[in-house]
């Protein structure tokens, strides 16, 4: 079962000791009637042993130490409630007066720092396990960013791959007026997608504060640290759809920024990644394009709505942000609405958005702004304008 | 003071200007209680968001205020002052000395307390709101992101951190210079040794949080970069000098707690606590290894491998000492004659959630599984089995034990029971289901969850709720005490109880052992 355990010897003497614990797991479990339902399932009571060595390793390690715990607490407990049952008072006992005792000391240090040492080796390797970053046959830079991640996809040959991911459940689901879906909180608009039996290294970094990158049937998680790049990485072994959340406290909107992974066969990833490369060139052909009011307004709200709604409101009323109905910026003159947008404004939450989104959806979401929420400018920006203003 | 027997003075100025350190206790409990109930309010307001999934009362930037403070006001304004009117209370009645050893230094660790609360109360008001970053507040969350309550907030650590500092310089002086003649420190009750022993962890670690803050006010306003890496800086830095301090924290409020356990446990079962003296070692013990656990915190930050191993080894022999307590406590119980008042019942609960807290600190500190545990609803669970049911079970059961020789009055027996029973119920249900969601993959501190999440999370919102009541009962039941409780004339309350504290009168006089009593060279300890 420890796929990561090097030292054979061990290995033995735990299989031993698994035995004998999995007789009191027999016990234990039947007692409650409880069956251990794993996570993602409806009221699940355990951790998911999840698609990967690693995770099978860890859930592994989990229930051994579960168990011993378990172990250790019947006999304490038990000892306790004998005590508590046939020393009373009320039983009309003399208490005893015996106290201090070398030898009885001495057991009770010496023995649980065995059953230390007998947990401390399976951890051992299978940490030494999760440290092996070596022979990644492909590399994901994910970062985070307030309240979303953005997954880029390195050294691949071709037209580069990156997206940002962000939390699809509707606002309506999450205020109540619409029924919940079953994945609510759990959907994105783009997931990560991977291919299977593939050993993909992830260098986490964060754009704002920390967040951190978690999906317990992959069993990752790293924090996401603005500034410095953390490695970790996984080898999933089953295709199908895997759903995490940011671990890490990372302000308002924390709790609404999933990680949803698809680990795909190989040839499906590889098509996938053609298809993402030819999107690629195609915005590229796009941001030579000119657009009409109406394109730049659909496709502006779309922009919107995944992107400044959490901080600026539905109707533009604010929020975490400012008002943009009516704003001096949005009905003002085009050079400051743009500087905004791009630049975003420093040591606040209106982070710089022209390196997260391409000049066509940039375009489109400033026109969106200053045409819709009665701002009713007429305006439109182009893709070359922001492209120009970006040139300066 | 020689003949004259002063009796307190009158009105608001005996409060103001007390120098007893009976008044002192007093006030810090009181205080301590106003802010459990204060902490509690934001833990139900909490609660009642995650009763249901979706966005129902507040929103999601208020939520993380609440979680914040909660976090704060609970730990630096509910456990921690408790235990020091508890010590305020106790440590000279059960040494033998006349009063703290500075009385005015007392008076003032209390006094800047409430005006360093009501500050941090009301950032709540504040444009922007109260802190919201945790009452971790990670960087750069706290610092660059945050809003301006970030000032008041540091300048209110500020404040908490001197009144902690001083009030454990006072014990610390007081033990070591005003035990009574005869009293060494292998005879001291193990209450006044876990509270000297915690005295010197909150003088070393106190600073460190105080630069940790300091470091964000910089940041924040003189344009350092000490959490930024864009000046060359680090936001893991500021993980470790806060866990630095943290780690140790944690040990801060939970060994007054162990020294109260020790008290108790014997008292109600008639009998010599088992091993006095390994007690005292594992005390030690467990304040040493405080400081070279912190990174456990920390498995994800980022760490080499062979960090991760030290503090996990670490980590995992703290479970050596923490068992020779538990240990000792059960032998302690074995073969006596137990009888289960509501102390003893708080103790008996603490005994069984503590273990179980213990045990999942056990899980938590090994490394690769702490990769899944980490930042969940787990991590939630742990440490309210251990500061709750741990903390608060046993300031619990020393306001039942010492409140009649306080005031000189019995409490309501079957009332007391009734709370710990409700609270021994309530406190399961409200946290052990979150061991569950946790493993499942509930990360904390979120405001809404998904829908496997719910039918957990409403439990313990139930749980949470019926906790939060048993509490006025306690309140009730404690009032009821001072005001109308049947009076008690003995001066040992308890008939199993041992110790110089029961030896005054009932309820205790103004002024105690202004001639130090005489100890019996042959009493082993007490």
């Amino acid at each position: 079962m420890f796929s990561g355990l090097e030292l054979e010897n061990y290995s033995m003497s735990l299989n031993t000791f698994k035995r004998l614990l999995a007789f009191a797991a027999g016990v234990l479990v039947t007692l409650p009637g409880l069956a251990l339902a794993a996570g993602g399932e409806k009221n699940a009571l355990n951790m998911p042993v999840g698609v990967t060595d690693v995770g099978r390793s860890i859930f592994d390690l989990h229930m051994i130490i579960l168990w011993i715990c378990v172990a250790i607490g019947a006999l304490v407990f038990g000892v306790m409630f004998y005590s508590i049952i046939y020393h009373r008072k009320s039983r009309g006992v003399k208490p005893a007066q015996f106290h201090e005792s070398t030898k009885v000391e001495i057991a009770w240090t010496v023995v649980p720092f065995l059953i230390l040492i007998t947990m401390a080796v399976p951890a051992t390797s299978t940490l030494l396990d999760i440290y092996d970053f070596d022979d990644a046959d492909m590399d994901v830079l994910v970062t985070g960013y307030q309240w979303k991640w953005k997954y880029e996809y390195l050294a691949e040959d071709g037209e580069s791959v990156a997206f940002f991911s962000n939390l699809s459940t509707p606002q309506a689901e999450i205020y109540n007026t619409d029924g919940k879906n079953e994945n609510y909180l759990l959907e994105v608009d783009e997931p990560l997608v991977i291919p299977v039996d593939t050993k993909v290294r992830f260098l986490v970094t964060a754009n704002d504060v920390i967040h951190s990158w978690w999906v317990p049937e992959l069993a990752v998680k790293k924090d996401a640290i603005p500034g410095f790049i953390n490695e970790t990485w996984t080898r999933a072994n089953e295709i199908g759809t895997y759903r995490g959340q940011c671990a890490e406290l990372c302000g308002k909107d924390h709790g609404f920024m999933p990680i949803v992974v698809e680990v795909v066969s190989k040839e499906d990833y590889a098509a996938w990644l053609g298809e993402k490369q030819e999107q690629a060139a195609k915005v590229k052909e796009l941001m030579a394009q000119t657009f009409s009011l109406e394109e730049l307004m659909a496709r502006g709200k779309a922009v919107y709505e995944r992107n400044c709604l959490a901080c600026h409101g539905a109707r533009g009323e604010g929020g975490v942000g400012t008002a943009i109905a009516g704003s001096p910026i949005a009905t003002g003159e085009l050079g400051g609405h743009l500087e905004i947008g791009i630049n975003g404004v420093a040591g606040t939450a209106m982070q710089a958005f022209g390196g997260q989104l391409n000049d066509v959806d940039l375009a489109a979401v400033i026109t969106y702004q200053r045409n819709a929420f009665g701002n009713n400018m007429g305006d439109l920006v182009q893709p070359i304008d922001v492209f120009n203003y970006k040139q300066g | 003071m020689g003949d004259h027997h002063h009796g307190p003075a009158k009105g608001l100025s005996r409060w103001l200007f007390t120098t007893n350190h009976k008044d002192i206790g007093t006030m810090y409990l009181w205080f301590s209680f106003a802010m459990f109930l204060l902490g509690g309010t934001f833990a139900m307001i909490i609660r009642a968001e995650l009763f249901q999934p979706g966005m129902q009362l507040v929103e999601p930037a208020f939520f993380n205020q609440m979680t914040t403070l909660h976090g704060l006001v609970m730990v630096f304004g509910a456990i921690m002052p408790s235990f020091v009117g508890l010590a305020n209370w106790l440590i000279p009645m059960m040494i033998g000395a006349p009063d703290m050893a500075l009385p005015r230094l007392n008076n003032w660790s209390f006094w800047i307390l409430p005006p360093a609360f009501l500050l941090l109360a009301s950032t709540l008001f504040m444009e922007g709101g109260a802190p919201a970053a945790g009452w971790t507040f990670y960087a750069p969350l706290s610092t660059t992101y945050a809003g301006p309550s970030v000032t008041i907030f540091i300048f209110c650590i500020h404040i908490l951190g001197v009144s902690s500092i001083m009030g454990s310089i006072n014990i610390i002086a007081t033990v070591m210079n005003m035990r009574a003649p005869g009293m060494s420190y292998m005879k001291m009750p193990l209450f006044v040794w876990t509270w000297l022993i915690t005295a010197f962890l909150l003088v070393a670690v106190m600073p460190v949080l105080a630069g940790a803050v300091t470091m964000m006010l910089m940041d924040v306003h003189f344009g350092t970069s000490f959490f930024s890496a864009a000046g060359g800086g680090d936001p893991v830095l500021f993980q470790h000098i806060f866990w630095f301090f943290g780690h140790p924290e944690v040990y801060i409020i939970i060994l007054p707690a162990f020294g109260v356990v020790s008290q108790i446990i014997p008292a109600f079962s008639r009998k010599p606590l088992f091993g006095y003296d390994s007690m005292v070692y594992a005390t030690a013990a467990i304040a040493f290894l405080s400081f070279i656990v912190w990174a456990h915190h920390m498995y994800t930050v980022g760490m080499p491998v062979a960090g991760e191993l030290f503090f996990m080894y670490a980590t995992m022999l703290i479970a050596v000492p923490t068992g020779v307590k538990v240990f000792n406590w059960i032998t302690t119980m074995w073969r006596g004659a137990l009888t289960f008042e509501t102390p003893m019942l708080f103790c008996i609960g603490f005994l069984v959630l503590f273990t179980i807290g213990g045990f999942t600190g056990l899980m938590l500190s090994i490394a690769p599984a702490d990769f899944q545990y980490h930042d969940s609803y787990f991590v939630v669970a742990h440490f309210h089995y251990v500061m709750v049911a741990g903390a608060v079970f046993s300031m619990t059961a020393a306001v039942y034990f010492w409140l009649p020789k306080w005031c000189g009055k019995m409490y309501n027996e079957t009332m007391g029971k009734t709370h710990f029973w409700i609270s021994f119920i309530a406190f399961n249900v409200t946290f052990f289901p979150q061991h569950f969601v946790g493993l499942a993959g509930m990360p904390r501190r979120i405001p809404d969850y998904s829908l496997q999440f719910a039918d957990f999370n409403m439990m313990s919102s139930i749980g949470a709720f019926v906790y939060g009541a048993s509490q006025l009962l306690f309140l009730y039941n404690v009032i009821a005490t001072i005001v109308a409780g049947k009076p008690v004339s003995d001066d040992k309350v308890w008939d199993g109880a041992e110790g110089l504290e029961w030896t005054v009168a009932t309820p205790a006089p103004y002024h105690t052992f202004e001639v130090p009593p005489k100890i019996d060279p042959a009493h082993a300890h007490f």
